[in-house]
């Protein structure tokens, strides 16, 4: 060998992340040590992060088929068919850790990474959400978090031509020691023209594509992605990748030209684990080995050894498999944009993966063994021994709200529902010239194109949510409550859910707590998956999301897809301009429910209590209900009531349409007034009709409770019970300013206070 | 024909294509920036908004230096209309092709939004179905957006009746507050001494179809299509 290895041991393996039961595994799969080479590919392949080791037999249960289902979890991404020959590609993936340690390049890579697991497929990207959280905006620190990582989104996805149409903020002290920053993205591809993650055809050239190879991100995935945080983690820096948009956007362009040839065979993005974890897949997937020449490799720097080529995250990389003899057609293309390329292998009937560098076999493992038989933990769970502490709340012992409309200014005025505009403004919602409900709805809702370009009547409506607190109050009840809330502000536009992809946030697996809070809320999501008919077609698991062994409460992200035939039939979510005087409608039902809502949090410094229930049967109904009043016009606007409760879902239709609309509402139902105007009970919108007739009709029919509650008009919002004073009797405008100066005044008092 | 240059990194390219020919029934193909010649029958170029080359150095500092804005050079040159939206505003500034040049927001951040630019000259070739203050909605999309010219500059675009948009109000006035991007004298668009040349920050292509932006940019897109169509009418008489 022809430079100096360090000696594989145990001990070099337990400092590569690999238990003493993996180590023993290795050395029984060869039959020898393995080399250092090898050591840092099983490091790598069997990783938490690219293993799922430990969330893979609670994955297993989850619902992931339907017809219009082409491809489940398994590849890059899900793929869903949407009528005439069309499908979308969709995934949501973390970067939460490196966004962490480096929030501007970790976030950007972020997107980067999940844009290449759809054009991977063959689809254009379309449409990006990005579900972001903090820490409290009082720490100077995650101001600058916040910042950086806006900073990092924006300026990945409008480089490379992607719109962001939507995704959430919040932020909670949870996030203090560790942010969450999960990137989604939607693409469209012809349904017959999928690409997957294959080598088939032994003799077929093994290609690279992209950006060179540096040393950067090497070990990402398995010592960042796969660790807890401690206060040395300022230390792994050098672990998170740069990104480079431009490059990805050639990229984008040239795989797409490419894959629209009968040049390809298979195709897979370089991501986590780079050149090893791609390669190793591509061949185990198609039953093949691959024979690798690290000397091939297009390098950034010189010096690199083997272990640093087959390690390095080096970002915009792609490795493709080309028929035999038309490897010309392909360098062509990459040429054409100036794009590195090179074959730098073949495929092989082994079955094994051989890598040469500098004329010595630096690798010799079978690939099956690495690629499939990662270990498989079922890990022990426990409920936390103070669940049912957290769960206690006596309402009678709550004080009444005295001020209701203060509440609702205070409410309204609070980080995690306060406007975000600050930060989707900074981030393209407009490129490729498709987006019919942008950023600061309910649901972002997209024309599709075919791929040539031509328009179709067809819109997508897409929706990412989580309400973290009801997670940690009930796991279970959480997830599938984020579920049908994404399903319904995806149904509040028109559209028909169609499936979903979730992130699943959550801390150090290898503790039972932590893991009972996993399987529960996996349980919870196949529940609500199953009963809405919205299939999981893809999703990501982001473990050890903790900060010296203080985790964050379980995220489980989930963004549903939906479809909507005729994208001109939409409802907004504000209360339109015109005509005046448009009846409000409460769909579903009001109960007394303040258990882990907003406002016991803000305004009695509780986080407490059984999260509101959820009646997955009316969901479905609501669903349902939505799509067909929209289409028949039934109803204009539409809006999910949620954080904040019924007030503050009525003050966000008022504030949030081009100009303020006005409204008078009346709440009749007999319960305490703060429970009722600030509850968060679940399966609720607000429509507005122009018919009010036809909607009750259209409701009793399907069984969703309907009261019409008020009507639109005027410049003020009014709301009260039929008789006594109006609890709430204020202007729109006042409203609509601290909404709309929360975010900035925080972001502006801080940047004040440092200067002083 | 209108020739839709497309260079590494233009993202509206494809949008701009398709507001011209599918929604505004124009001819227009797009040019790879390596030519060195625009296509025979080329009436009309624009440079289309994105991230030229990555912009990595300065917007539009690359582009310059690419084989097809020698030909755009030249086009101009021979007085043919060229247009430049947001990244290709910045371009056409860069080669000299526009006065003044676009700076980082003064916000510091990358704005997306609608705002509306009062129409300062209603003139062909760009913004002839317009009339002098009328206001048109149109989205603005980028980082580097803040009109800037040197004092004897700005006084000279003013008096030859060069600034062709300004940033104003729902109604037509001009105050701070609108200006997204701190551009010199509420500036959104100018053009050069001779009038074929124009460049501007919002776009018009993604205000074409009513449900979807807006039909704002038609305005703009439908001036050139109008003047590209008048010249080749001429053209066809003289053949």
């Amino acid at each position: 060998m022809s430079h100096a290895e360090p000696v594989v041991d145990r001990a070099l393996a337990l400092e590569h992340g690999l238990s003493h039961e993996e180590w023993q595994r290795v050395l029984e799969l060869l039959g020898r040590p393995p080399s250092f080479s090898e050591l840092g590919i099983f490091s790598v392949m069997w990783s938490e992060h690219c293993s799922y080791k430990s969330s893979k037999s609670h994955l297993r249960k989850l619902p992931t088929r339907a017809e219009w289902v082409i491809q489940g979890p398994g590849e890059g991404a899900g793929v869903v068919a949407i009528g005439d020959g069309l499908a979308v590609v969709f995934k949501i993936e973390s970067h939460n850790h490196p966004s962490f340690v480096e929030p501007k390049q970790g976030a950007a890579t972020g997107v980067g990474g999940i844009l290449r697991d759809i054009f991977t497929m063959g689809a254009r990207p379309v449409a990006s959400m990005d579900s972001i959280r903090f820490g409290p905006l009082d720490d100077p620190r995650h101001r600058y978090l916040l910042q950086g990582v806006v900073d990092g989104i924006g300026g990945y996805g409008n480089s490379v031509g992607v719109a962001t149409v939507g995704g959430e903020t919040q932020f909670h002290e949870c996030y203090r020691g560790n942010i969450l920053v999960n990137a989604f993205n939607l693409g469209v591809v012809e349904a017959d023209s999928v690409f997957r993650s294959r080598a088939p055809g032994v003799g077929n050239p093994v290609i690279y594509a992209g950006s060179k190879t540096g040393r950067d991100g090497i070990h990402g995935a398995s010592l960042l992605a796969s660790a807890e945080f401690d206060d040395a983690s300022e230390d792994k820096r050098p672990t998170v990748q740069v990104g480079d948009p431009f490059t990805e956007k050639c990229l984008i362009e040239a795989c797409l030209e490419l894959m629209a040839t009968d040049v390809l065979e298979g195709i897979q993005d370089m991501g986590a684990a780079g050149l090893t974890c791609s390669s190793f897949e591509m061949a185990s997937n198609s039953g093949t080995g691959i024979e690798l020449d690290l000397d091939a490799v297009p390098q950034r720097e010189t010096g690199m050894t083997p272990y640093e080529l087959l390690l390095s995250e080096s970002q915009e990389r792609m490795l493709l498999v080309a028929k035999a003899g038309q490897e010309q057609r392909a360098f062509e293309i990459f040429e054409r944009w100036d794009l590195d390329a090179a074959v730098v292998g073949r495929v092989t009937e082994s079955g094994r993966m051989r890598v040469h560098w500098h004329g010595d076999t630096v690798v010799d493992i079978p690939v099956d063994p690495v690629a499939k038989s990662a270990p498989v933990y079922d890990r022990p769970t426990r409920e936390p021994a103070d669940l049912r502490e957290r769960q206690k709340l006596d309402l009678a012992s709550v004080v009444p709200e005295e001020d209701l409309q203060a509440a609702l200014e205070a409410l309204l005025d609070a980080p995690s529902l306060c406007s975000k505009a600050w930060v989707w403004r900074q981030y393209d919602s407009l490129v490729q010239g498709d987006t019919v409900l942008g950023p600061g709805g309910d649901a972002a809702l997209v024309r599709v194109r075919r791929t040539d370009g031509t328009p179709t009547r067809k819109g997508v409506a897409l929706s990412a949510d989580c309400n973290p607190r009801w997670c940690w109050l009930d796991p279970r009840a959480g997830a599938v409550a984020a579920v049908a809330e994404a399903a319904r502000n995806v149904a509040c536009c028109g559209a028909r859910p169609l499936a979903l992809t979730n992130c699943l946030n959550f801390g150090n697996p290898e503790k039972p707590e932590i893991m009972w809070e996993f399987a529960e809320a996996t349980a919870g999501l196949g529940e609500a998956a199953l009963a809405l008919g919205t299939p999981v077609v893809s999703g990501n698991v982001s473990f050890y999301n903790e900060t010296s062994g203080r985790a964050i409460f379980p995220t489980p992200v989930i963004a549903v897809v939906g479809l909507l035939e005729d994208w001109e039939r939409h409802a907004v979510s504000w209360f339109p301009g015109s005509p005046e005087g448009l009846d409000i409608v409460l769909l579903g039902e009001t109960r007394e429910e303040l258990g882990g809502s907003e406002w016991l949090a803000l305004r009695r410094g509780l986080e407490a209590g059984h999260p509101p229930a959820v009646d997955l049967a009316h969901e479905k109904r609501l669903l349902r209900l939505l799509e067909e009043s929209v289409a028949a016009g039934a109803i204009l606007s539409a809006h999910d009531v949620s954080g904040g409760g019924l007030a503050v879902a009525v003050a966000e239709c008022v504030i949030t349409g081009p100009e303020p609309v006005g409204a008078e509402i009346e709440l009749s139902e007999a319960m305490r007034p703060d429970a009722l105007l600030f509850g968060e009970s679940t399966g609720r919108v607000l429509a507005t009709t122009a018919d009010l007739e036809n909607l009750l009709g259209r409701a009793r029919t399907a069984g969703v409770p309907a009261h019409r509650i008020g009507k639109t008009g005027g410049t003020r919002l009014r709301v009260g019970a039929p008789t006594g004073e109006a609890w709430i009797d204020v202007s729109a405008e006042r409203l609509r300013r601290i909404w709309s100066l929360a975010l900035p005044r925080r972001l502006a008092d801080g940047a004040e206070k440092e200067e002083a | 024909m209108l020739a839709v240059v497309q260079f590494p990194g233009s993202n509206d390219d494809r949008d701009m294509r398709f507001a011209l020919k599918t929604v505004l029934g124009a001819e227009a193909e797009l040019v790879w920036h390596k030519h060195s010649e625009l296509p025979a029958g080329t009436r009309g170029v624009l440079c289309p908004g994105g991230f030229s080359y990555g912009d990595y150095l300065r917007a539009g500092a690359m582009a310059k230096y690419s084989p097809i804005m020698a030909a755009v050079r030249r086009f101009a040159g021979a007085g043919g209309p060229v247009l430049g939206v947001c990244n290709g505003f910045q371009v056409l500034c860069e080669s000299g092709l526009l006065p003044g040049a676009l700076v980082r927001n003064h916000g510091l951040h990358f704005v997306c939004d609608f705002v509306h630019v009062r129409v300062e000259q209603a003139a062909a070739p760009f913004v002839s179905r317009a009339r002098r203050g009328d206001v048109l909605r149109l989205p603005v999309k980028h980082g580097e957006g803040a009109y800037t010219a040197a004092p004897e500059l700005l006084a000279q675009l003013e008096e030859r009746g060069q600034v062709m948009l300004r940033y104003c109000a729902p109604d037509g006035t001009l105050c701070d507050a609108v200006n997204p991007n701190g551009s010199v004298a509420n500036i959104a668009g100018v053009r050069n001494e001779r009038g074929n040349v124009m460049g501007l920050m919002p776009h018009p292509e993604h205000a074409v179809e009513e449900a979807i932006g807006g039909s704002a940019g038609r305005v703009i897109l439908g001036s050139l299509v109008d003047a590209v169509r008048g010249l080749e009418a001429a053209a066809g008489g003289r053949e």
